[in-house]
């Protein structure tokens, strides 16, 4: 049913595309992540919470069609829908069926249930198309009650020594979950990039914490002992400088390797993902029960050589899903 | 032994000095203090012996991991720390175990005479009782080779800190000769054990680099000039009959050169001379390579004092009969420490050669030909000069000779090791040879974080092969390479060998067809 085409995944009855890197008519997107969800598409199809996300990074002007998650739509003879992939607010696995044949699209995602995103539900399959970005068995993520408990146990620490905490994590996904993690223990403060997109999911009825938008071109002293949280560009710039007393901590997966908590030299690291981690991409990919297994982006040789080795049939599959997230540089990720 | 995770975590994760003392601060008001004590122990070296070997370890991981040998090895090699990839890779703990750092060391000193069957239920144990980062710290400890992530200075003046007391005082108390079991944490660091005061060394005088000639100096006669040598730089301190070695990282090294110390221990009178530690083998200066040779070895056997036999140059006297001579004008300094070396000749300590000279001239041709005697340049310092305490513009100059260096092309590339190991930063290089490439030289630092990153791209884009986790890639990147020395050599491809090389910049601006021809680069050998 699919072809790995250099446009993008393409569904053959179907006549589209899912998560294309190219131009193309129509493109189904699993979430709003700049690798998945690029400009150009005459006509794009995404979950309801996706939409303000794509309207706010490509263009107001676009066509796109929201749909809910279980959702049906007919293409050709396909019938699409949307099933939650946890990774972000609105991301979807794209179930495909044709000719009773099913093929599930994964996109990013993740098993933990982060009290923002829809949970992860496993979808019955014959074909799954999974990620592999941490397809190694270090990664293994503590459970998010835990995960939550030290970023407060950080933030405490940090106001007992008279310091402002700024947390570094991308500004779709990761941003609004550490928002979550720390309702109410501090005042929160969040970069204008994080704002705008915050703005687009409360647009959707999506509640979120309470925050304020902090604009690092004035004097920013009110912060002070408070919680900020930048984009991960802000990381090595001069205006984090700008923060007075300040203590940072990157929230990244990455951050489970202490070479690259050491390399970063933030002054703290949490192992905090989107993605799911060693466990929870064998776990997802056996409740599919699918007989074949595609892998695309991240660890993808190691975790296609393991899976074959577990009696399944998979095969590496080359995208352009994550390139800035490929092993050679883990911080500079799209998953910070 | 949270308290200890806790404490190792920070130093790890903060590059912060101020941060890393307060962590130190924090640790020291929470722990007790034999596992204060232990801290101590492992930081100065103290370690007892691997009762558990790494093989058995990672046979065990991977067991109770259920991963395949080549699984296990992808994860080591993504991680760069054994001890770590087997706590990542080990399943959640079970249940909590809370011993403090004594209690574990006690445990694990004990293994010694267990047997194999032993070592492993107990080591499973801990794995299954220990979260995380307390599992990885444990399976250091079971190892023997733990880096913390403090330099000892950055240790000593926490420590000075909290107990408000002198830091070179609490230098020589941990540096000094002490054992597990024998001391008190309390104790030790209040220098019990040490006459602290015997042992204080002074601030060095550093130099600054001479960018242009000398010519700016003024007359030539008001300078002294002696050769600049590359190798230890150190303080020797006379007094009460006993001797202490600082080198210029502020540590205590007295135990590293041990005949310099028997020779001192020979010599009449009180005073502290700074100088510089080099091996000389047939009235000669070896290279510094030479020298390390034998630094920061637990034990110095004989026939390595014998192949690497070390001398000091003396520069300067800095105190002399429990006097500060450091305001004194260097003539008089140098007058004192020559009288000093008649009345005690020894062939290991001898005085740094005054070199005579009638014009700046004739100073720059001596400077050109330093290298072959593997001097890095001269030391202008003014006659006149007080000893200063650290750098001070205007009385002492380096006037190094200028590096050598070729335009090589990057062939191969490996990732770091800790910090550094999610990274290609080791980079192998070659030149034209016959219209082919051959390698050059391996070199590691001289990039910048942004740039290592970039390069990590081009590699991860443009690898050929891969051998273990060495990357062949495209000959493409061009680098500057800046050496000391070059001398021919049987033992390397290229037919020569370079000394101290490493990356001066990114040579973006040129291509593969622009590096140089090992044929050129052999002129260079005089």
């Amino acid at each position: 049913m699919l072809h790995f085409t250099t446009k993008g995944i393409y569904c053959v009855p179907g006549r589209f595309y899912i998560d294309p890197w190219r131009p193309v008519d129509l493109a189904v997107i699993t979430h709003g992540h700049a690798d998945h969800a690029r400009r150009g598409m005459k006509k794009y199809l995404c979950h309801h919470a996706t939409v303000p996300i794509l309207k706010s990074r490509i263009g107001s002007d676009i066509s796109v069609q929201g749909i809910g998650y279980n959702e049906t739509v007919n293409m050709h003879g396909v019938k699409i829908s949307l099933h939650p992939a946890g990774h972000i607010i609105g991301s979807a696995q794209v179930r495909l069926e044709y000719k009773g044949k099913v093929t599930v699209v994964s996109g990013d995602y993740k098993i933990q249930d982060d009290g923002l995103s829809a949970p992860f539900e496993p979808v019955l399959c014959n074909e799954f198309i999974t990620e592999s970005t941490f397809g190694l068995p270090i990664y293994n993520w503590l459970p998010v009650q835990q995960q939550n408990e030290q970023l407060r146990q950080w933030v405490l620490n940090n106001q007992g020594n008279g310091k402002t905490s700024v947390f570094i994590g991308y500004s779709l996904g990761k941003a609004q979950r550490i928002m979550k993690a720390l309702e109410g223990v501090a005042p929160l403060y969040v970069h204008a990039a994080i704002g705008k997109l915050n703005q687009a999911y409360e647009s959707t009825g999506i509640r979120l914490p309470g925050y304020q938008v902090i604009d690092l071109r004035e004097d920013v002293r009110y912060v002070d002992k408070g919680i900020v949280i930048l984009p991960p560009s802000l990381l090595d710039s001069n205006v984090i400088r700008k923060i007075p007393n300040m203590a940072n901590a990157i929230c990244s997966g990455w951050m489970q390797v202490r070479g690259a908590r050491r390399w970063r030299s933030a002054d703290a690291g949490f192992a905090i993902s989107d993605h799911a981690d060693w466990y929870g991409l064998l776990d997802a990919i056996k409740a599919t029960g699918a007989e074949k297994v595609y892998v695309t982006h991240g660890q993808t040789a190691v975790f296609t050589k393991y899976l074959n080795e577990t009696g399944l049939s998979a095969e590496e599959v080359k995208t352009e899903f994550g390139s800035e997230e490929e092993e050679g540089d883990p911080v500079t990720s799209e998953s910070l | 032994m949270k308290t200890f995770a806790n404490l190792i975590n920070a130093l790890d994760s903060t590059n912060k000095t101020n941060l890393k003392l307060e962590a130190i601060d924090r640790f020291l008001w929470e722990a007790d203090d034999s596992d204060k004590l232990w801290f101590l122990a492992l930081f100065t070296g103290r370690r007892p012996k691997r009762n558990v070997n790494t093989a058995l370890m990672r046979q065990w991981a991977m067991e109770a991991a259920q991963i395949p040998e080549w699984l296990f090895l992808e994860s080591y090699s993504s991680v760069g720390d054994l001890g770590e990839t087997i706590s990542l890779i080990l399943p959640r703990p079970v249940n909590y175990i809370e011993r403090n750092l004594s209690e574990w060391m006690d445990l694990i000193i004990r293994l010694k005479d267990a047997s194999e069957e032993e070592k492993k239920t107990f080591v499973l144990e801990a794995w299954s009782s220990l979260p995380h980062t307390e599992r990885f710290i444990f399976n250091k400890l079971l190892g023997g080779s733990f880096r913390v992530g403090v330099s000892s200075k950055g240790l000593i003046n926490a420590l000075a800190r909290h107990y408000n007391t002198d830091a070179s005082a609490v230098a020589h108390s941990i540096m000094g000769d002490w054992k597990m079991g024998e001391v008190t944490f309390d104790e030790l660091i209040r220098g019990k054990y040490t006459d602290t005061q015997l042992s204080k060394p002074y601030l060095f005088c550093l130099a600054y680099a001479l960018e242009k000639g000398p010519e700016d100096l003024g007359d030539a006669s008001s300078w002294q000039v002696e050769y600049k040598w590359d190798g230890v730089r150190g303080q020797l301190i006379k007094r009460d009959g006993e001797v202490f070695i600082w080198s210029r990282g502020e540590e205590l090294v007295t135990e590293q050169f041990p005949e310099i110390r028997e020779t001192l221990l020979q010599w009449n009178g009180n005073f502290v001379i700074d100088g510089e530690l080099l091996v000389y083998k047939d009235n000669q200066v070896l290279n510094f390579s030479e020298l390390q040779k034998r630094l920061n070895r637990k034990t110095l056997s004989r026939k390595m004092l014998e192949e690497v036999p070390v001398v000091v140059f003396a520069y300067d006297l800095l105190e002399w009969e429990g006097e500060d001579w450091r305001e004194r004008s260097l003539k008089a300094r140098r007058v004192k420490l020559e009288t000093l070396f008649l009345q005690n000749p020894s062939p290991s300590l001898q005085l740094s050669q005054i070199i005579t000279y009638e014009s700046w001239d004739e100073l720059k041709a001596i400077r050109e030909s330093a290298r072959s005697i593997n001097s890095e340049g001269l030391m202008l310092k003014h006659k006149e000069s007080p000893y200063h305490t650290g750098r001070k513009k205007g009385d002492w100059w380096k006037w190094k000779i200028d590096p050598l260096t070729i335009d090589a092309v990057l062939i191969y590339a490996q990732k770091g090791s800790g910090r550094r190991s999610a990274y290609y930063t080791d980079y192998t290089f070659a030149v034209k040879k016959d219209g082919e490439l051959v390698t050059i030289a391996k070199a590691y630092s001289g990039l910048t974080d942004k740039e290592i990153q970039e390069v990590s791209r081009f590699v991860n884009k443009n690898a050929i092969e891969k051998f273990g986790p060495v990357r062949t890639v495209k000959p493409e990147l061009v680098f500057e390479i800046a050496f000391e020395g070059i001398s021919f050599s049987n033992r390397h491809k290229s037919g020569v060998a370079l000394r101290f090389p490493r990356i001066v910049r990114w040579r973006k601006d040129k291509v593969v067809a622009e590096i140089d021809d090992i044929e050129d680069i052999k002129k260079l050998i005089h």
